[in-house]
């Protein structure tokens, strides 16, 4: 069958949806499947509905590669959705440069995914749909310094992820820059269950919080370890700790003093959030967390480019450029997640909110825009 | 001073983890002269059945503990008796490689029954803070209580190789196998106790592990089989008392590495160790130095 005759539009997905950070991913593909199923009910785009090619990259960023590949070149697919995680992204990335795929991820946010971190260049064929790293690591440092008045902040992060050391970089050059110290900074390896003697030395130096740039996994370990040491200072992190798995493994009693920035909040009495949360529950009987509503958002975007697209179905490599020149042409989108504005470095301008964890509860706390 | 404290508690509750799957390693090295690299799966399968017991069936530590001991005795001995037996007159090598992919079949196995994500362990022993030197140093009543069941252990396997008859027949056979066959002893029953015995010993670890960081996954076996792999070399492997000082030793000294110098180093400093006692006493530090003949 040639690209023309076929009856739908294959849409590639490259998610996260085993090992080390499968809940990410998980998440992102239910959030995803729903929009897509609605617009597909719908009709689908311009008469042709949308097929996703769902593979697994498995938390691994080679896999990740393979996979786009995979998407690219054997499914033949118009665009490739996901990886969740920056690195998975970047090296993800590759592989769509050379093919000449756009690819989208909902949730990246290290700033090199969409910049070339040598030249400065944007990657041509490299999106997000979520805000970056520079602008969530700025409205925790700041968040830190004014709301918390924090003088002094101690640091730990995964040496391993691009998404930690990122955030990591970006919250010390706003704090400091804001008069305060970071008087530790710690680093560990992938895997690390144990944080015990970084939070023994950590605690020697009295910070006044402390700053885990880390995914759901780590986050739990690490505000559990830390309380039972005796230490009670504020614990601030990203949106890798936006997950039910960091109550779950810190324990409810010590989830408290916790922040971090996040995508969305459930809590948000806007329409369009509480419309998506009850069509969300009526089909996973769950609440949906951030990384769904940014996979939902995902669906609707693509088909919102889609559509804008022009696409003739003459040649799938001429179709993939024109899709790209719509996403790069988003304005205005909205989402449960907020307005998006793709801007001319393929990132997505948007607004971030600040959650606080009282007894293991997600309580609304600020909402900042870019 | 204090926290020099803090951190060897810290570290001597690591090492009873590595001490308890270093055991398991070093009585199969020492009687079959096997590496057994599937053993660090054991202990994760050890894990899993707790938090099965303990989710789906509601019982407390103590039943739960035993019951992964057990269910890990037979795994392990079914593991020797279609893996490694029917190789017992191969190279070495092969029985290597079958451990490997041993390992790789547990891990596999596990994440296709269980899923691949990290599950969180429940809460089973009331977790208290005790304080010392004016707050500086906390002990957690989990870290209590995994020393005391590691050093309950490793006072019952003592007794068993000690003043048991298994113990004794365990002994021989890694003595001089066909002499101790020739003295009547049945050395296929004997291999089959001592992986049923390490196994229950890397199932209990895998429990207060569990219990430890409440995080378990399919592959949680994999870093810290490797690191009682290094603690039984290190102490010698085949040597029981050398097993527990190896992995006391190596959870102490990773503990200070990551204190007093970079978390980025512990796992480096672990394998330079494994390297350095290699070249200076490949016997292990309570090994003798016997020259085999080859």
């Amino acid at each position: 069958m040639s690209f023309a005759a076929s009856k739908t539009i294959k849409i590639g997905v490259n998610l996260e949806l085993s090992q080390a950070v499968a809940q990410y991913g998980q998440k992102e593909l239910e959030g995803l499947k729903l929009a897509i199923d609605e617009i597909n009910q719908k009709g689908g785009v311009g008469g042709k509905k949308i097929e996703l090619v769902i593979l697994d990259n498995k938390s691994d960023k080679t896999e990740a590669q393979n996979v786009a590949t995979r998407l690219a070149v054997r499914e033949k697919v118009l665009a490739i959705l996901g990886p969740a995680t920056s690195g998975a992204t970047k090296s993800a990335a590759v592989a769509a440069t050379k093919y000449k795929v756009p690819i989208i991820s909902p949730s990246a946010t290290d700033d090199t995914v969409t910049v070339d971190e040598r030249t400065g260049k944007t990657k041509a064929y490299v999106f997000r749909t979520c805000f970056n790293d520079s602008f969530q690591g700025n409205v925790m440092a700041n968040f830190a310094l004014k709301t918390l008045k924090a003088k002094s902040a101690a640091i730990i992060y995964d040496a391993s992820s691009d998404y930690s050391k990122g955030l990591f970089k970006n919250f010390k050059q706003t704090f400091t820059k804001g008069g305060g110290k970071i008087v530790a900074e710690e680093a560990f390896a992938k895997g690390e269950q144990d944080f015990s003697s970084i939070l023994t030395k950590i605690r020697d130096k009295k910070p006044d919080v402390i700053f885990a740039p880390v995914y759901y996994d780590e986050a739990g370990l690490i505000i559990k370890q830390a309380r039972e040491l005796g230490m009670n200072m504020p614990i601030l992190g990203g949106d890798g700790f936006d997950d039910p798995k960091v109550v779950e493994k810190a324990g409810k009693k010590f989830a408290n003093n916790v922040f971090f920035s996040a995508h969305y909040s459930s809590q948000d009495t806007d329409s369009k959030v509480q419309e998506f949360i009850n069509k969300f529950k009526k089909k996973y009987n769950t609440e949906p967390n951030a990384f769904a509503a940014l996979g939902y958002d995902l669906g609707y975007f693509i088909a919102d480019a889609l559509k804008r697209a022009n696409l003739k179905f003459d040649s799938i490599a001429k179709d993939r450029e024109r899709l790209k020149t719509a996403i790069e042409n988003t304005k205005n989108f909205v989402g449960v997640t907020g307005i998006v504005n793709i801007n001319k470095n393929h990132n997505a301008e948007k607004s971030a909110v600040i959650i606080e964890l009282k007894n293991g509860v997600q309580m609304f706390k600020q909402k900042l825009n870019p | 001073m204090t926290t020099f404290i803090q951190q060897l508690i810290n570290g001597i509750t690591l090492g009873s983890v590595y001490a308890l799957i270093a055991l398991g390693y070093t009585m199969v090295y020492g009687i079959i002269k096997l590496i057994n690299f599937a053993h660090g799966d054991v202990f994760m399968v050890g894990a899993y059945i707790a938090f099965l017991c303990v989710t789906y069936l509601k019982l407390g530590l103590l039943p739960a503990l035993i019951i992964s001991m057990i269910f890990c005795a037979l795994l392990g001995m079914l593991i020797e008796k279609f893996a490694y037996k029917p190789l017992r007159n191969s190279p070495r090598i092969s029985a290597l490689i079958t451990a490997i992919g041993v390992s790789l079949f547990l891990e596999n196995l596990m994440q296709l029954l269980m899923g691949a994500d990290s599950r969180v362990f429940p809460r089973l022993v009331n977790e208290k803070n005790y304080h010392l030197f004016h707050g500086k140093v906390v002990v957690n009543s989990k870290q209590i209580y995994l020393l005391i069941i590691t050093v309950l252990l490793m006072l019952l396997l003592n007794f068993i190789v000690k003043n048991t008859k298994i113990g004794k027949a365990m002994r021989a056979v890694s003595q001089d196998m066909d002499a101790a066959r020739l003295m009547g002893i049945n050395v296929d029953t004997t291999i089959s106790y001592t992986f049923a015995i390490g196994s229950a010993l890397a199932a209990a670890g895998g429990v207060l592990v569990g219990l430890y960081y409440n995080t378990i996954n399919p592959l949680m076996g994999v870093l810290p089989g490797l690191k009682a792999f290094i603690a039984a070399v290190f102490g010698g492997i085949g040597i029981i008392p050398g097993a527990m000082l190896g992995g006391f030793s190596l959870g102490v000294i990773e503990t200070l590495v990551s204190g007093y110098g970079s978390s980025m180093y512990k796992d480096a400093v672990a394998f330079a160790l494994l390297i350095l006692i290699l070249i200076l006493k490949p016997s292990g530090l309570l090994g003798k130095n016997i020259k085999e003949k080859v």
